[in-house]
């Protein structure tokens, strides 16, 4: 048994309001520069859509994660590595930027500089890449927000798999749900296995995937091995970037921009060790419908002595193993079996988990019941199909996820009977396997989510590793390059001269 | 200047290349890649950038091959002279077409295609476009050779390569009677080894092909001194 540590992420969806404030914090943060205004690592979709870029996740048409050949082998949907080399001279299962969208600004200026006008002056948008004048925005990272656009395009959404769609094209039928979406920092990550030059890495420490940006030669296999598209290749420096998981903000303890700055605390961040030796069993597991349930037999009680014995031996520290015993992503994805991976069929063994959403009553005779002693609501009526979640989280087997939406109905009705009537009622609790000890707790996690409940973040141990007194005076974070300032003055290998973006301290006085 | 050209020359811009390539790599790893434009636009990228890839492959191998091996290896094999003139003439020639057909495409798309044009350097265009006068002169080359196919001239050419990487002081008199179409494509060739670690030419000492032989799939990186690996 190899023990390894992850940060893992769980995001309820049941609370998300689509504010896109993670989007745009991220944004802020990470991508606002050339060549990645495209990028979003973090972005909301309103599901049921096609999403960003275009169909995602249709993997007939991407190729993307990974496949079980016929003779039982796991390989990148794409190709085995000789298949993949052999399309290095054009990769035909590269998304083109319109599928995300083509970049654009508005001419802000014009507000103010046009003339006298009989009408009043608008901004037009402006492409960001040729600067030239574009008539049409056509997509972007949200662009059915609300269910925009129309249901006949919408439901191309392959979630809809198995299902009678036509009548969820109906008024009176509709539904919808958000979805924010960030790199997976999966345990079997596609697009490190498909990266030709072997840029793209697991961190042993934390589990975060990064791409080195000074071994990626651009060879653009990644994109399209990444079943998520959250692999984005940036057009100006000819190489591919991702989400950081914000390292930098982890190592400190602290929680990611998207998920520090989420005003619906919607998600959580903790540590799950897991057994690195089962990594390929998992993965290749014959049956799709059966990958989450090997994914969470990876997962190791971090309250088994045994467990903690060995993972001290192994080198994980102290204090991770104190925070796994109180990590909220444990809690969620393995004690109460409310969280689910996203597409575990792409067989990536994703680390950023969703809960699904609670929807209202389908009709209305139906929500007269409830209340009725503590009655639950059957969640096949509710109106967000079953059906449709468990093709999103579980590879369409919809009991786990019938079972989670129940332990939150009946979170509800507990919580309903205690502070409303006054009744302790342990029956509606022990109706799906629980006591209203932990259910007060699954309340406390996720209804009131206080910070430090959301947020079980120990810091990396780099003393461990690194004399600090011989990294004294040294540079920090920089823009590659070494310990350069971040300014480059332009160099006789093409690389760009960089704008001006620190001041020096000799400089700020 | 026949004696610098082909005497001197060749060493400037072997040197450049070595000692340019390293110092790029060393200096600003971060630049080094491929500069690939196919998410901006895939049209004409997928057809003309693999014949352009092939063809430039076959060629440069066929060159390596035939310019450096000593000419003593082909006699013991008994291939004549005559006979590898007519191979490199055919396939040369089928390769060179198809790098032209593919390069022409690329040059096309580049030059017209408006977010391609915006994302280029002036060393893309240039260095595209002196890969495409190469290609013309060395496919000129063809109609040369055709008039004498005894294989002659082309030996005193592996004379001159092998020479130039034996440090032969006498390497650049082997070609003076050489025709004036070869003496600007050998000059021409020389030029790009000379500017190749200022463009993007640098990703072809990158071909990822330890990927082939890297165990598994995966690469986890470590921090920890000791502990699982």
């Amino acid at each position: 048994m190899r023990i390894r540590a992850q940060i893992g992420m769980v995001l309820n969806l049941d609370k998300c309001i689509g504010c896109h404030t993670c989007s745009v914090t991220c944004k802020n943060v990470w991508t606002s520069r050339d060549g990645v205004e495209y990028a979003w690592f973090n972005n909301v979709e309103t599901k049921p859509g096609i999403g960003y870029p275009k169909n995602w996740e249709d993997q007939n048409k991407w190729n993307g994660g990974w496949e079980r050949t016929k003779r039982g082998k796991l390989q990148p949907k794409q190709g085995s590595k000789w298949r993949i080399l052999a399309n290095i001279f054009a990769n035909p299962d590269l998304p083109e930027i319109d599928d995300y969208y083509e970049p654009f600004d508005f001419d802000y200026d014009h507000l103010k500089s046009a003339p006298e006008m009989t009408a009043f002056p608008t901004a037009r948008p402006r492409s960001k890449i040729t600067g030239e004048r574009m008539e049409k925005i056509e997509w972007g990272p949200n662009w059915e927000e609300i269910l925009g656009g129309e249901f006949s395009k919408r439901s191309a959404d392959t979630n809809f798999e198995g299902i009678q769609k036509e009548i969820y094209g109906e008024y009176e039928n509709t539904f919808m749900m958000y979805l924010p979406r960030l790199c997976e920092h999966c345990i079997n990550p596609a697009c490190a296995a498909s990266c030709p030059s072997g840029a793209i890495y697991k961190r042993e420490e934390d589990g975060i995937v990064l791409i080195d940006q000074e071994k990626c030669r651009g060879w653009r296999m990644c994109v399209s091995g990444c079943p998520y598209k959250k692999i984005y290749y940036n057009w100006d420096t000819g190489k591919s970037e991702k989400c950081t998981f914000c390292y930098p903000r982890i190592e400190s303890g602290n929680p990611t921009v998207c998920s520090e700055t989420c005003v619906g605390r919607i998600r959580y961040l903790g540590v799950l060790l897991y057994d690195a030796d089962k990594i390929e069993e998992a993965a290749n597991t014959p049956n799709d419908k059966d990958l989450y349930q090997a994914q969470l037999d990876m997962f190791l009680d971090p309250h088994d002595p045994e467990v903690q014995r060995m993972a001290l031996e192994q080198g994980i520290p102290g204090d991770w193993i104190e925070s796994a015993k109180v990590s909220p992503v444990y809690k969620m994805a393995m004690d109460w079996k409310i969280a689910f991976p996203l597409h575990p069929e792409y067989r990536t063994l994703p680390m950023v988990w969703y809960i699904p959403p609670l929807s209202p009553i389908q009709n209305a005779a139906e929500a007269g019941q409830i209340g009725h002693d503590g009655d639950m609501p059957d969640v096949r009526s509710l109106r967000i199909p079953v059906r449709y979640l468990a093709n999103m989280l579980t590879a369409g087997d919809e009991e786990p996820v019938v079972h989670a939406l129940e332990r939150m109905l009946a979170m509800r009705a507990y919580m309903r009977a205690k502070t409303v009537d006054g009744v302790i009622d342990e029956g509606v609790a022990a109706r799906v396997g629980m006591s209203g000890r932990v259910i007060e707790d699954m309340y406390k996690i996720m209804a009131i989510a206080n910070y430090e409940d959301r947020f079980v973040i120990p810091t990396t141990h780099r003393e461990t590793v690194e004399e600090a007194y011989d990294i004294r005076g040294g540079c920090g974070f920089t823009d590659g390059n070494g310990c350069s300032p971040g300014i480059s003055q332009g160099s006789l290998f093409g690389g760009k001269k960089k704008k001006k973006t620190l001041t020096l301290p000799s400089e700020a006085f | 200047m026949h004696e610098f050209l082909f005497g001197i020359y060749p060493y400037i811009a072997l040197t450049v290349l070595i000692l340019g390539s390293i110092a790029r790599y060393e200096r600003d790893p971060f630049t080094w890649k491929t500069s690939s434009s196919q998410l901006l636009r895939r049209k004409q990228l997928v057809i003309g950038s693999t014949l352009f890839h092939v063809g430039v492959l076959i060629i440069f191998f066929g060159h390596l091959v035939g310019l450096l091996t000593p000419i003593q290896v082909f006699d013991a094999l008994g291939i004549g002279h005559g006979f590898k003139q007519v191979l490199a003439v055919v396939a040369g020639g089928i390769a060179g077409i198809m790098a032209l057909v593919g390069g022409l495409m690329l040059f096309h798309r580049r030059w017209t295609d408006p977010r391609i044009r915006k994302t280029s350097s002036f060393a893309d265009i240039a260095i595209l476009a002196l890969l495409l006068i190469q290609l013309v002169l060395g496919l000129g080359t063809i109609f040369i050779s055709l008039q004498h196919l005894d294989g002659h001239e082309m030996t005193t050419f592996m004379a001159w390569a092998l020479g130039i990487f034996t440090f032969d002081g006498q390497a650049a008199s082997y070609i003076s009677e050489a025709a004036l179409i070869f003496k600007i494509h050998l000059f021409l060739g020389l030029t790009i080894f000379l500017l190749f670690p200022f463009t993007r030419l640098v990703h072809m000492l990158s071909v990822p092909l330890r990927y082939i032989t890297r165990p598994g799939y995966q690469i986890v990186r470590s921090r920890r001194k000791e502990g699982s690996k």
